[in-house]
């Protein structure tokens, strides 16, 4: 069967994101998928401005912009209301950065994925706060460039593995995406869509403000980060239930996606060398955790 | 119908029967009562309620902010620590002008960990434009959370109903419970002028230039002012109905008095007591109780306090490197009028310690035999 995309556009022209934003074309992606019967939760991050200030507004779904922490319970509120008032067709979502997901909003999202609240939780990870100017966040990957990391001292700790602290909340669905896959992405929301309780979403979205490389690279470097192990997509159900969706046919070396990238530029090639192993660790483990489905 | 029921349980009742559909809420000395009847309510189907139990008293705040912006009726209760995690979604919760009712039992904040009563919590969340009522009795703390949720979807404003730690919260007293058809009837259900619609695409609170912040503000304020009348409106109708009234100030042999002490919460029915006696010594003092704090209602409390020669203010609570609040809002009220009387301000029974008859005897008595204060702060009780 092949696979159309809706030509409805639920994000319209006049957003103020910076060219070729990856967190723009996700939302673009995502509403495609969820349809007009949507309703977004914004906390602080790059898309409360792109969204257009008051009384612009770039979205043609309700959107209630809240408070940096609170994403997933102001979706848990939101659903809460218009289910004790009989409106239980209307999809909620969260949308947050990095910053909003595994920092500082990780525990409303942690407690909405406890108690299975139905929403989706869609995190769009550009690895910094970028918002704010590239300052790191616990998404940061290792060896990174950020504005508080200074290239003396760039990113010590690895990226935390926010994919895998959700599925450990054994929620009905978890699964990663990106822009270079639209198709995977947009079947990953139509399938959230379908599913009660919480849904969360980890689309690997690039800066190429943040990661100092030119706009027109950002479908290219999902492409690499996924062929090259180092952004897998996949999804897991209900915790257990793992799947990798794309396999790379010839997985390339980490370094042809660092080199495109401004940020990663001071690296040597020692260091280079530790991050291929660590993605190939990683790549292992996430396949061996795929193999052993009950 | 009468009951014997905790002040913790007459928010509940109250919560209850106006009928709250969306309740979020985390556990907290002393206030956790409140919830769990309310949990109750929900499991049994006397109450039809999302009850969402949330993570951190920050959540309980936004989700009822949340809930309240789809047009649902939204329901919490804190105390101390809790409400001091809430402080940034507090100003969220009135600048998105969301009717959202919350009991507070107050409790002294730590450090050192203190569960027992005063007014620090509350009053370090003042300037939010939250509209905060103290009650006195267990049935003014029922009637006054039916109350809230009137007057919040009225100005669209947040309102936030106050009782003392132990000495109300978990202290019973005969409470006459109204009947839900009567509630009903006073409390229609929730109509939000506008809100989250699926039928139209609007963004709520997003980013706010210049050019439009200021006049936000501004009617927040204005809506602060307004609510000082609607406060009156509502506790007028509620007594047409329920043959109770409250007012935003209570006063008590105010009249002749030449002594006035101001009170909130529940040492005010001790200090009525205390007055009876003082009066029968053939001294002329009054009790002005405040029920409404913020709005502040100046002209209310002018009108009452101009007449006393002085002023006796009780402060179970302290503005740190200032003096008392309540006291504070008093100087603010009489300031300007030719002829001010002098200002007393008590501090007493921080983080719980006894308030007792006696002490208030020496305020009244401290009060007559002084021209004007001894000291911008006068402790009582404290061993310094």
């Amino acid at each position: 069967m092949r696979f159309t995309v809706s030509e409805k556009e639920l994000m319209y022209p006049g957003h103020v994101a910076c060219p070729g934003c990856g967190g723009a074309l996700a939302m673009r992606l995502a509403l495609k998928a969820l349809g007009e019967k949507t309703m977004i939760c914004l906390p602080a991050c790059c898309w409360t401005i792109i969204d257009g200030p008051f009384p612009m507004h770039s979205l043609h779904v309700p959107v209630l912009h809240t408070a940096f922490e609170t994403a997933a319970i102001a979706a848990s509120g939101v659903k809460a209301g218009l289910d004790i008032q009989g409106k239980t067709d209307i999809t909620v979502m969260a949308w947050a950065g990095d910053g909003g997901t595994l920092d500082i909003g990780i525990q409303a999202l942690s407690g909405a994925a406890e108690r299975n609240d139905d929403i989706i939780y869609t995190c769009y990870d550009n690895e910094a706060y970028m918002n704010t100017g590239i300052q790191r966040s616990s998404a940061t990957p290792k060896g990174a460039w950020t504005t508080t990391t200074p290239e003396k001292t760039p990113k010590f700790e690895p990226k935390k593995n926010i994919t895998e602290i959700m599925i450990a909340h054994r929620i009905p669905y978890v699964a990663t995406a990106t822009l270079a896959y639209p198709e995977d992405l947009i079947n990953k929301f139509k399938k959230a869509k379908e599913i009660k309780g919480t849904k969360f979403i980890h689309i690997f979205a690039p800066c190429p403000t943040g990661w100092k490389m030119a706009p027109d690279l950002m479908i290219k470097i999902c492409r690499l980060a996924v062929e090259s192990n180092i952004f897998p997509i996949y999804e897991c159900e209900n915790g257990i239930d793992y799947k990798i969706n794309i396999t790379p046919k010839n997985q390339i070396p980490v370094v042809n996606y660092l080199k495109l990238q401004g940020r990663f530029s001071h690296l040597t090639v020692k260091e280079i060398e530790q991050i291929q192993k660590s993605v190939d660790f990683e790549w292992a483990l996430l396949n061996k955790r795929s193999k052993c489905n009950p | 119908m009468k009951k014997v029921i905790t002040g913790n349980h007459a928010v509940s009742y109250g919560a209850q029967l106006a009928r709250s559909q969306v309740i979020a809420a985390y556990p907290i000395t002393p206030q956790t009562q409140i919830v769990e009847l309310l949990s109750e309510f929900c499991a049994s189907g006397k109450l039809n309620a999302k009850f969402i139990k949330v993570e951190s008293e920050h959540s309980a705040m936004t989700a009822c902010i949340a809930a309240s912006a789809t047009g649902a009726r939204a329901f919490t209760a804190t105390s101390s620590h809790g409400l001091a995690l809430m402080h940034e979604m507090l100003h969220w919760a009135a600048a998105a002008r969301m009717p959202v009712v919350m009991a507070n039992v107050n409790r002294a904040m730590g450090p050192g960990w203190s569960v027992w009563t005063d007014q620090n919590d509350s009053l370090s969340q003042r300037d939010l434009g939250w509209i905060q009522l103290y009650c006195e009795s267990n049935q003014e703390v029922l009637d006054t959370t039916i109350q809230a949720f009137k007057i919040a979807e009225k100005v669209l404003l947040p309102v936030m109903v106050v009782l003392d730690a132990f000495v109300l919260s978990h202290t019973s007293e005969p409470v006459d419970i109204p009947e839900q058809s009567m509630v009903d009837q006073f409390l229609p259900p929730y109509q939000l002028p506008t809100k989250l619609d699926i039928s139209q695409a609007k963004a709520y609170g997003g980013l706010t230039s210049p050019d439009h912040y200021f006049e936000i503000r501004a009617k927040i304020q204005k809506a602060n002012e307004q609510a000082i009348i609607v406060i009156k409106e509502i506790d007028n109708e509620f007594n047409q109905m329920f043959s109770r009234k409250y007012g935003i100030l209570e006063p008590y042999r105010c009249e002749d008095a030449k002594v006035i002490l101001v009170t909130s919460g529940t040492i005010s029915g001790t200090a009525r007591n205390v007055i009876d006696g003082i009066r029968e010594q053939g001294r002329k003092v009054g009790l002005l109780k405040i029920k409404l704090f913020r709005p502040t209602p100046f002209e209310d409390l002018r009108s009452v306090l101009y007449k006393a020669q002085k002023i006796a203010v009780i402060d179970r609570n302290l503005s740190f490197g200032h003096s008392g609040v309540f006291a504070q809002e008093i100087k603010s009220a009489l300031y300007g009028l030719g002829a001010a009387p002098p200002i007393f301000d008590y501090v007493i029974g921080l983080g719980g310690r006894d308030v007792t008859p006696n002490d208030i005897y020496e305020i009244i008595d401290n009060t007559f035999k002084s021209e004007s204060p001894q000291e911008p702060i006068i402790w009582r009780g404290v061993r310094l």
